[in-house]
């Protein structure tokens, strides 16, 4: 039975790299999103920044959906207790992103300012708020969600939607949204020109500089915070549920991990080294180099949320023993085995054609070619 | 304590947001491959008419797919947000089927759409017409696991119940995939998105002829879709016939709704046209019948008796008494996993849980093992579904699929003797046409879904237990939040399409500059009117 409890690890790991997927790929197009009415002071500059990402906006957001379907899969409790523990919180989250499929297609069909206007609103919106919320779920994640379970595992929740969104999980969410303007200006920077490319530039170097502060407080709020710690489990190879376990609570706990294993300081450090590189690549013209640093700081970001809760994933800040942690929560063997058998075969696939995508698409986007192209957003 | 009255808001939303989200996924379907075989005309013969044509459809195919995407992401986190019982109860299967759509389907439909789009110039002629075929395969997978995961709601197999871990779990990958209900609900469904866009198609092409525009695009337009349909509506109405039988097997209480079928009689039985049907007294007050009829119709033979609601409230009175017992043996089993006792009574059982389960909602707290006769009574009526809305959702449907069928008869007849555009009246009723297959689709949604009802997992988990927690008034915020931005939505999609309906192909002008890349001056880079 020791596979399975690798399997549960393996898809620890892999919803570890779905949410980076969101949050690079995702995040770059909300980024965009969120800056579109400072890169972009005329109707044309905006559209070329829409161009830029046109093509791909809707197969990165795939990311943000399979996301969720593999949540359901292999994390069902996980599915079912997160989403709606945070219903409120959830469902701007969900209300902001449903307007952006229609901002990128039905933006420039009409040709009339206030139109426009209104759906370059709907685009920053639709950027801002669903990052905003995404790096504050993850800060709850981090606080502990008020829930508790029935004996057959139903959820029940207390707490109101304002305490979801706190201060705490508020600096999350302000460090997602400056991390995703980084990647939205690193590739405007790629394939934009002159006014559009200094203005992002000048965004990337700032967001970069933001979020590492950003970064750090969150550290040092994170030392004060009450982390969780399991005391008494069932084997971690074995089926359970949440109902079989003791946790406790002690202020710093999430550092446990770190002083257990100090290598693991590497990813926090990481995320310096690479956001003020990228920052130095973005100020010196070298924007390749700036998106891809920038990719790295969000898997050193996301990395050392990982490694501080590991094996937590959703503690339960009203009752610490019903957390869901990586041994509880997950699906059966069956699940797990045959879902890593299609990741397998189809992510390989899916970047490879991807990168085919990007590779199509390379190159500089300017008002003319926007202009003269009947496709064009 | 689950308040009834959020279940019954719970219900409300995911009906809502399912239902818009179909306005726009059977179009996208059909659609997707009738621009694909434009394309391919347009690619083997070299006729540049042809890529007008797919870039038109393309566009129009765009407006709906935008608000596809766009509905499909409340779908896809709806489970988890308004139904987490349910979500945790069966996600263990129900979860796999989602997350090999993205997989599989969705990333390849969503990323191979923006080359379509924006890969005209970029790609050769051969690649973007592959291009062009991979969304439309990508779209079509994505039924196929959509329906997948709702073949298991509608006729769970593949699953076992694990009594420890408290819900269902995979027992085979295979049995999930290959249910009878997924596969003949998958062709079904993604062959009415087919005669969805077909009608479509010839609507708005002779909307075109009527008015004498775009002629050689209509006329074009109309016959590939003519074929195109003809064949569709066939298929579809073959498989729902399947279906139908299919169904009546796995589900006998949604085909007693379906034809108002009250007792279990001596067959063959008589087929209902029409009925005015009486839950409360579980009787016709009014039917209008073809006797005989029923019995072949469904079962292939003269014999076989069909349930009728009758015999299945007392079959569910049986089932839910037996239930009452697994869920006590659960719960002892739950408070000490070692009850030897409590194992067997569990599984002696087992296969009524779910019955167990559906008559807490009427059980003092919501136990089940309190549960006295009279909520036994009330549950086990609750098993016969709405019987007056699924009976008439399903002749609604059944009429609009023959309508569709003669439509497309005639229309190939016309169109393949050139006489289309002189059948005037015919192009009037092409355009009448245009509001037909969406009511099937909604019409056939409603009979799936309401006709499974009591449960969301049938006979397994039943649709009061499902939901999550939530109180009355969120569950108030939320719908009224999806009302009024979906009515936004709708507005607006329905105000772009008329208007791109309207400027039509032609709107395109020539900008006279930088003709490099096309071969004609169709094809030469231009820009509509107002982009």
């Amino acid at each position: 039975m020791e596979i399975y409890l690798l399997l549960k690890v393996l898809w620890w790991l892999l919803l570890g790299v779905l949410l980076m997927g969101v949050a690079i790929m995702v995040g770059m197009d909300m980024g965009v999103g969120t800056i579109l009415r400072l890169v972009g002071r005329t109707d044309a500059e905006r559209r070329v920044a829409l161009n830029i990402i046109g093509p791909h906006w809707d197969g990165n957001q795939v990311w943000f959906i399979l996301g969720g379907g593999a949540i359901f899969a292999a994390w069902p409790l996980i599915y079912a207790t997160a989403f709606s523990g945070l219903y409120v919180v959830m469902l701007l989250l969900l209300w902001s992103m449903i307007v952006r499929p229609l901002g990128f297609e039905y933006r420039s069909k009409i040709d009339l300012p206030a139109w426009r206007s209104a759906w370059d609103w709907a685009l920053f919106v639709s950027g801002f708020v669903p990052m905003l919320v995404f790096g504050a779920a993850v800060g709850n994640m981090l606080q502990g969600v008020p829930f508790r379970f029935e004996w057959n595992l139903a959820s029940v929740y207390s707490g109101s939607f304002l305490s979801l969104l706190n201060p705490f999980a508020i600096l999350c969410g302000l460090l997602a949204v400056s991390l995703s303007v980084y990647m939205g200006g690193a590739m405007l920077m790629n394939r934009g020109e002159d006014v559009l490319y200094r203005r992002a530039q000048r965004l990337v170097v700032r967001s970069g500089l933001v979020a590492l502060a950003l970064f750090s407080l969150g550290g040092i709020w994170v030392y004060f915070l009450d982390g969780y710690q399991l005391v008494q489990s069932p084997d971690p190879a074995i089926a359970q549920t949440p109902l079989q376990q003791v946790v406790e609570r002690a202020v710093g706990g999430w550092l446990g991990n770190y002083q257990r294993t100090p290598l693991l300081w590497l990813i926090p450090f990481s995320v310096y080294a690479t956001t003020l590189l990228g920052v130095a690549a973005a100020r010196s013209g070298r924007s390749h180099l700036a998106w891809w640093l920038g990719a790295l700081a969000w898997i050193g970001v996301i990395g050392t949320v990982g490694a501080a809760m590991f094996p937590f994933m959703m503690p339960s800040s009203l009752e610490p023993s019903h957390s869901l942690t990586v041994w509880n929560a997950s699906s059966s063997q069956l699940t797990l085995t045959w879902m890593t058998g299609w990741s397998v075969v189809f992510v390989p696939l899916i970047l490879w054609y991807t990168s085919w995508c990007f590779w199509v698409m390379r190159g500089k986007v300017n008002e003319r070619d926007v202009a003269s192209d009947e496709h064009a957003y | 304590m689950i308040d009834p009255l959020v279940v019954e808001l719970s219900r409300w939303q995911f009906a809502a947001t399912a239902l818009f989200h179909f306005l726009f996924v059977p179009l996208t379907l059909g659609l997707t491959f009738i621009v694909a075989a434009m394309e391919t005309v347009y690619v083997t013969t070299g006729r540049t008419i042809y890529r007008e044509m797919a870039q038109f459809w393309g566009k129009l195919l765009l407006i709906n797919f935008a608000l596809g995407v766009a509905t499909g992401l409340t779908m896809e986190f709806q489970f988890g947000t308004n139904w987490s019982f349910y979500s945790s109860f069966v996600g263990d299967i129900f979860g796999a089927p989602l997350a090999v759509e993205g997989l599989m389907a969705f990333f390849m439909e969503s990323t191979f759409i923006g080359l379509m789009v924006f890969g005209w110039e970029r790609l050769s002629k051969i690649q973007h017409l592959i291009v062009t075929y991979l969304v439309a395969l990508g779209s079509n997978l994505s039924a196929l696991w959509i329906l997948v995961a709702n073949g298991f709601m509608q006729a769970p197999e593949g699953a076992v119940f694990n009594p420890l871990t408290m819900r269902m779990e995979l027992a085979s990958f295979a049995e999930l995939i290959f249910g009878h209900d997924a596969q003949s609900k998958f062709v079904h469904t993604s062959i009415a998105g087919y005669v969805t866009a077909a009608i479509f198609v010839c609507g708005v092409s002779a909307f075109y002829m009527l008015r004498k525009q775009h002629m050689e695009l209509a006329r074009r337009s109309f016959r590939m879709a003519a074929l195109f349909g003809v064949l569709s509506a066939v298929g579809v109405i073959t498989l729902g016939d399947a279906l139908g039988f299919v169904g009546g097997h796995a589900q006998p209480t949604k085909l007693a709704a379906m034809e108002a079928l009250w007792r279990t009689e001596k067959p063959p039985v008589g087929f209902n046209v029409i009925a005015i049907p009486d839950q409360q007294k579980m009787e016709n007050a009014y039917e209008l019948q073809i006797p005989y009829l029923l019995t072949p119709l469904v079962t292939r033979s003269l014999d076989h008796v069909i349930p009728g609601a009758d015999t299945l409230v007392a079959q569910a009175k049986q089932r839910i008494v037996s239930g009452i017992e697994a869920v006590g043996a659960l719960r002892a089993l739950q408070d000490n996993p070692e009850d030897e006792a409590a194992l067997s009574r569990f599984l002696a059982h087992e296969d009524d849980l779910g019955y167990g389960f559906l008559v807490g909602a009427y059980a003092p707290d919501q136990d089940p093992t309190v549960a006295d006769d009279a909520a036994i009574e009330r549950a086990a009526r609750d098993a016969i579904p709405s019987v007056a809305t699924i009976f008439w959702s399903f002749r609604v449907m059944v009429a609009c699929g023959l309508l569709m069928l003669m439509f497309f008869i005639l229309a190939v007849i016309y169109t393949l003797r050139n006489t289309v555009e002189r059948q005037r009246w015919f192009l009037g009723a092409s355009v009448l046409m245009l509001p037909v297959p969406w009511i099937a689709c909604e019409a056939g949604w409603l009979v799936a879904e309401i006709g499974r009802q009591p449960w969301t997992v049938y006979e397994v988990l039943p649709t009061w237990m499902s939901v999550s927690t939530h109180s009355a008034g969120y569950m108030l915020f939320s719908l009224a939040g999806f009302l009024l931005l979906y009515s936004i939505f709708i507005v607006i999609e329905m105000f772009l399409m008329l208007r791109a309906i309207r400027q039509g192909p032609s709107s395109h002008r020539p900008t006279g500059s930088a003709g490099a890349a096309g071969e004609t001056a169709l094809a030469a880079p231009v820009r509509s009117a107002e982009v």
